[in-house]
Order: C-alpha cells, then sequence, then structure tokens
C-alpha cells in the first residue's frame, strides 16, 4: 500500500527543477530564471504562501492565485507542474492545437489556475470580487493576483485600486512584478499609488524569497495590500 | 401597474434578503431603491461608484467565489462600456451571473445617444449561452428576475419604462401565441407588443410574444407560420432576431420584415414615447410597415 501510493504520487521537485521545466516549452538548452520576471514569485507563492495544492483545488476555503498577467505564462506552468497540479508530459507540446496549455492561461482547461487571463486589466477587478465573495461568505482565505507593471496602465486597475481600498478589503493581495516595462514608466511611483488609496505596501526585490515571503504573508487588519516585486529591468 | 424599474429593485433586494448566495453589485444607478437591504447586508449589496468595468469584473470574481451575482447599471454603461468585461468575465470565465440592464433604448430619451441603448442586446447577442431577458411587463420583470437568480447560467434582464397592459409568463425558449390567423406571423418582442396588437388588429395574422428572446423559440414560429411572411418587432437594434428566423426557415420560402430601432443617430430628445413613434414603433408606424409589407396579400385588410 504504502509503496504503491509512493509509486503514485507525483515526483517532489524544487526550484532547481524549474529551469528544466520551462525548457520543455521554450526549446532552450538551459533558460535562466532572470529570463523569466514572474518565476521566484510564483515559486514563492506556491512553495510558501497560498494554502492551495493539487488536493484543495476545489475546496471553497481555498487560497486564490489570480494570474492577471498572463502573457508569459512558462513559469507558471512550470511552477503548476512541480507543485502537481498537471503532469510534466504536457509542457512539450504546449500552444498547439491539441494542449490544453496556451500562450494564455485557460482556467476551464488547465487544473489550478483559478482564472483565464491574457487581456490585461481583468484579473486584479476580477479578484476584488472574488475577496468580496470570500468575506460575504465567512471564508478566511486569502486572493492573490499577480499584475505586470506595464498592465497597471489599463484604468480598469485603478478602478480595482480605489475600491479595494475604501472597502478594507485586508484579504486581497496584489503584487506587482515591476520590471519597468512600462512605455511611460516612473521609477519607484507604483506603491504610492496604492498607498495613497489606503492600502498596505511593500517593495522587496523580487528575487529574495525570504523577503517575498514575509512581504506576501503580511495581513495587514483593514487594509489591502500591494507587493512591489522589483526585478531586472525588461529594457535593460 | 407598478413601475419596471421599481419592481427590480424591490424584487433584487428581496432575493438578497431570501438568499445568503445572492450579491448585488451596482455602479450608483438605482442607488436610491438600494439604500435599505444595502445598510442591512454591506457585505452582499455593494455599491462600486461610477466604474463600470470594475462593476461587471467583481460580479464575475463573487461568482468565481461561489456567489450568485446581480449586476446592475443601465444598458449603455453596462454593456456597451464594459463590453469586454461581460465576455470575459462570464463566458471566458465559464461563471454565471445575472446583469440587469435599465433604460434599454429609449427611456432616457432626453439625456440623448449617450444613454440610449438600442445596441444592447444585438451585443449580448453575439456572445454564446446567454438567457436574454426582454420583459414587457413589471410583473414579467420579476418573473424573469426571480428565475434568471434561481439558476446558474448566464442571464441578461433589460428592464424599461414602457410596458404592456398584460404580463405572460416568463418561459425561456417558449414564445406566446396570442393570436393565430391564415396570414403573417408577427413576432412582438417585450414591450412592444400593445402597439402590435393595436396595429394588427382586423388582420387575419399570427402573433407571437417573446419576452425571452434567447433562446429564440423556432419550434413556435414553426409551428405557427401559416403564409411565407413573417415580421419581427423588437424595441432594440433592427433586425437583431433576423438570422435566427432565416435559420428557423432555412428550408422554408419565406419573407422578412425586420421591425425595430434604426441605426442612424436621430439627435433627438424629447420623451420616449416620441423616439418609439420616430423608429415606427408605434401602433401607426407598424401598421404602415405591414402595410407595405403585405400590400396585395390580403390578411383580412378590408380596404
Ligand atoms: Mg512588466
Amino acid at each position: 500500500m504504502t509503496l504503491l501510493t509512493a509509486l503514485e504520487a507525483p515526483p517532489e521537485r524544487s526550484y532547481d527543477d524549474l529551469p528544466r521545466l520551462m525548457s520543455l516549452m521554450t526549446g532552450d538548452e538551459k533558460h535562466s530564471a532572470a529570463a523569466t520576471s514572474t518565476l521566484d514569485v510564483l515559486w514563492v507563492l506556491y512553495d510558501r504562501v497560498l494554502r492551495v495544492g493539487p488536493g484543495s483545488a476545489d475546496d471553497p476555503a481555498r487560497d486564490r492565485f489570480y494570474l492577471s498577467k498572463g502573457h508569459g505564462p512558462m513559469a507558471y506552468y512550470a511552477v503548476l507542474t512541480a507543485k502537481g497540479f498537471i503532469p510534466e508530459a504536457w509542457l512539450p507540446r504546449w500552444a498547439s492545437y491539441d494542449s490544453p496549455l496556451g500562450h494564455h492561461p485557460d482556467r476551464v482547461l488547465v487544473p489550478g489556475v483559478e482564472i483565464s487571463s491574457g487581456s490585461l486589466g481583468h484579473g486584479f477587478p476580477l479578484a476584488v470580487g472574488t475577496a468580496l465573495g470570500l468575506r460575504a461568505q465567512g471564508l478566511t482565505s486569502r486572493v492573490v493576483v499577480l499584475v505586470g507593471d506595464a498592465e497597471l496602465d489599463e484604468g480598469s486597475n485603478h478602478e480595482a485600486v480605489e475600491l479595494a481600498g475604501a472597502l478594507g478589503l485586508d484579504n486581497l493581495t496584489v503584487v506587482v512584478v515591476d520590471n519597468g516595462s512600462s512605455t511611460h514608466n516612473r521609477p519607484g511611483a507604483i506603491a504610492g499609488r496604492f498607498v495613497h488609496e489606503g492600502w498596505h505596501a511593500a517593495v522587496v526585490d523580487g528575487r529574495d524569497h525570504t523577503a517575498l515571503e514575509r512581504a506576501l504573508t503580511a495581513r495587514i487588519e483593514g487594509r489591502p495590500t500591494v507587493v512591489v516585486a522589483e526585478v531586472e529591468e525588461k529594457w535593460a | 401597474m407598478s413601475d419596471p424599474r421599481q419592481r427590480f429593485a424591490q424584487t433584487a433586494a428581496d432575493l438578497v434578503e431570501e438568499d445568503l448566495s445572492v450579491a448585488l453589485v451596482y455602479a450608483e444607478i438605482s442607488g436610491q431603491y438600494f439604500g435599505d437591504v444595502e445598510s442591512r447586508h454591506p457585505d452582499r449589496v455593494v455599491n462600486v461608484g461610477i466604474r463600470e468595468q470594475l462593476l461587471v469584473n467583481v460580479g464575475a470574481g463573487l461568482a468565481l467565489a461561489g456567489m450568485r451575482p446581480i449586476v446592475h447599471t443601465f444598458g449603455s454603461f453596462l454593456v456597451e462600456r464594459a463590453f469586454e468585461q461581460i465576455k470575459l468575465g462570464f463566458g471566458h470565465q465559464d461563471v454565471g451571473g445575472v446583469l440587469v440592464g435599465s433604460g434599454g433604448s429609449f427611456d432616457i430619451a432626453s439625456g440623448g445617444r449617450t444613454h440610449q441603448a438600442p445596441g444592447d442586446v444585438p451585443l449580448m447577442d453575439t456572445l454564446p449561452g446567454w438567457t436574454l431577458h426582454v420583459p414587457g411587463h413589471a410583473d414579467e420583470v420579476e418573473d424573469s428576475l426571480r428565475l434568471a437568480v434561481a439558476g446558474d447560467g448566464r442571464e441578461y434582464v433589460r428592464v424599461v419604462s414602457q410596458q404592456n397592459a398584460q404580463a405572460f409568463p416568463v418561459r425561456p425558449g417558449r414564445f406566446h401565441v396570442l393570436r393565430r390567423g391564415s396570414g403573417a406571423t408577427v413576432v412582438a418582442v417585450g414591450p412592444t407588443l400593445d402597439a402590435v396588437l393595436e396595429a394588427t388588429r382586423g388582420r387575419d395574422v399570427s402573433v407571437l410574444y417573446a419576452n425571452v428572446v434567447r433562446p429564440f423559440d423556432s419550434r413556435t414560429l414553426r409551428a405557427v407560420l401559416a403564409s411565407p411572411e413573417v415580421v419581427l418587432v423588437e424595441p432594440y437594434l433592427a433586425g437583431t432576431s433576423s438570422r435566427l428566423v432565416a435559420d428557423a426557415l432555412s428550408d422554408v420560402p419565406h419573407r422578412l420584415l425586420a421591425l425595430g430601432v434604426r441605426s442612424e443617430e436621430i439627435r433627438r430628445y424629447g420623451t420616449a414615447r416620441q423616439h418609439v413613434a420616430a423608429h415606427g414603433l408605434d401602433a401607426a408606424g407598424i401598421r404602415r410597415s405591414l402595410d407595405a409589407f403585405l400590400v396585395g396579400r390580403g390578411d383580412g385588410i378590408a380596404s
């Protein structure tokens, strides 16, 4: 019995497996973490922060992760594979007609994917609604939504910043992966926009797992949290 | 007769009271009706302010959390301004919800084009799987909303001030057969019914009534069809249901007259009644169109 369970359980994978898993999609010899701005944030979330796994993917009380920035989802698929949500065999043929894995994730097709994204500026407002829904049902779970710095160009995000701040949605965390990629970029300005609307803000090194874990687990009563995860400049 | 929009608001408030899974999200509009229920259930009744993109996605996000959202503002801002949020927030996420757009094509005639949404139903009709309610009476508004909220699908309820003298049961997928004749078949949608009944008085035609227009009841249309002429009378853009008639009668020779709101911008203020007449949707206008369409066809016209 024990042996059978051990044989059937997906192999334990670590952070060090992620480059190899991403290479299955990209075809690169070796994929470096630095080439993917979201990789460390995603790993820390699924490894250390979110109360969710393949066994609790339908539990109403699970934590939710919404990948709002749906572009470049290799790191997301790699992390979901490493954590046992999806089989490794899915990765090599990604974005083909018969694959459930596309260049933008589809929650209907991929176990563990909570929202279908691709068009920017939708995930954060959706997360506000889910945070309200969890709160209304007396659930203490959290919603974490990942947006890109350039994604914040979309005005829909600013509607969400204002309402979440006004309603004090403390079960909501927005993590902004900031690689300075927006066309009209003002370095260092992102956190202040949230603070202005009553949010708790932390600016951390987006490659520092300890700092990310500390910032992403913070829950300040009566205030939503934004974590600006700074990574290498996209155009540097 | 009570006001359809007030009936919507009262019914929505009742549903919030009756069912802990129901949430009501709105964007300022109709807030004058929601004060009581909002103060009793602030977690489930949320005014997002003047933020329609957020409005729709908050509704979808509530659905992702397992709740049944009622999402409301004027149809212009709900469907036309936040259309991608509807397409992706509900359909693409594969969650259900109840959208209630008020104002329709003419309720706010004096507000001008910004507040007129004859395109709401045709836009919603580009999305698969939505049930489109076009109630023509306050009682039908209540019945549609209760039915929509009780289910788990995607529903749009179009609430307008104009209403018919009589209410009919709400049965998605079933049109009502109000008259059978040997001539043309006239399909009246929602609040156009009274004008259609008046315009067809004395004519040997069949009259169907649709207070839910999607799904489209092709079966009843085929069953009733007695002559090749079909007339659609819709309170939003003319021709919205034409392709459904074409599909239903693809193997039957037929002629179609599609009446509704014309697409050009008429740049007039005034009243809803004046706009109904300007688009030829009052009884006199419908009669004129029928006369031209059915000329030489008999249909019981004395002259
Ligand atoms: Mg960026």
